[in-house]
């Protein structure tokens, strides 16, 4: 038990962090709260790279915290969120961002709440019937 | 209640089962492949990493002849692994650029002293910008660009010994 304990202890992370601190806007609101609204519900709808399934909002990541520099400096500089977006995605694919779009992919998500709604009123319609036999 | 609707539940959970299963057995592929691949590499123009050694420019890239774009750091172990291949390929006559991410001269210095240093030029990318701007996800990953410019091939991951001759034939073909 102390044995596994201190090999936890000892244990470092293959993928070490670097020295350099965080990048500036990582951690900080923008000054104007507007601005900072929009950045925040950009970052919550872009995945970090590191921690796939995180949003770089919710990340620890380096890259994640990079991430979010950019996105604030890009807002901060007059950018509209839905630019920074479509940067992101022209070198990481729609992978990146958690909005779904209207690719084909992404169509059986939209028709999914459709059919699941009609095979329901299908099915409450035949109880009805059901009952209705007296 | 006819047979097959009783049966349906338990066919349901047979079916995810299996599915859970399956994506157990074979995860799925967590590698994100940068989309810049056939296009020019976005302008960027980085300081230079050491004292001595020239900084790494987009316009740089685009001389006529092919470019293989390393991106490292002196606190990835992998690259440690990665370093006597670069090492090989530069003696063989491939020009290697390196973008250092998240580091200080003093830490490459270091590394290059136990590592070697392959590189022609050497970027300094602090905030990993110009890594974003590639589309690259960690390091080390590397691209080949061709002479005009245009990323031709992404290695994601050291290069491993049999992964240099796929990487010398996507240099010749990037010619």
């Amino acid at each position: 038990m102390i044995a596994l304990l201190l090999a936890l202890l000892i244990a470092q992370p293959l993928l070490a962090d670097s020295n350099l601190p965080p990048a500036y806007w990582s951690d900080r609101e923008l000054p104007d709260p507007k601005q900072e609204a929009q950045a925040q519900a950009l970052m919550n709808e872009l995945r970090c790279l590191v921690c796939q399934g995180q949003s770089i909002a919710d990340s620890d990541a380096e890259l994640a915290g990079d991430m979010r520099d950019l996105v604030r400096r890009r807002i901060s500089e007059g950018e509209k969120p839905a630019a920074v977006r479509a940067w992101l995605i022209q070198r990481y694919g729609s992978w990146i961002s958690y909005r779904p779009t209207a690719e084909p992919a992404a169509w059986p998500l939209w028709l999914a709440p459709i059919g699941l709604l009609l095979v329901g009123a299908l099915l409450i319609r035949r109880r009805i019937k059901l009952k209705a036999r007296p | 209640m006819s047979r097959a609707v009783r049966f349906a539940p338990l066919i349901l959970l047979a079916v995810l089962l299996a599915g859970l299963i399956w994506r157990l057995a074979t995860p799925a592929d967590t590698i994100v492949k940068s989309k810049l691949t056939g296009k020019p590499v976005p302008a960027f123009a980085l300081p230079a990493m050491l004292n001595g050694k020239p900084a790494l420019a987009s316009s740089d890239l685009a001389t006529g002849q092919p470019h293989l774009v390393n991106l490292f750091a002196s606190w990835c172990v992998p690259c440690i692994g990665e370093a006597p291949v670069l090492g090989a390929l530069e003696r063989n006559g491939v020009k290697i650029d390196g973008i250092a991410v998240r580091d200080r001269p003093d830490d490459v210095m270091e590394f290059f002293a136990r590592h070697g240093d392959p590189y022609e030029r050497i970027g300094s990318d602090e905030q990993s910008e110009v890594q974003i701007a590639l589309g690259s996800s960690g390091v080390p990953e590397s691209f080949v660009v061709d002479g005009r410019g245009v990323v031709r091939y992404q290695h994601i991951g050291p290069i491993e010994p049999r992964d240099v001759p796929r990487i010398l034939a996507k240099l010749e073909q990037a010619k």
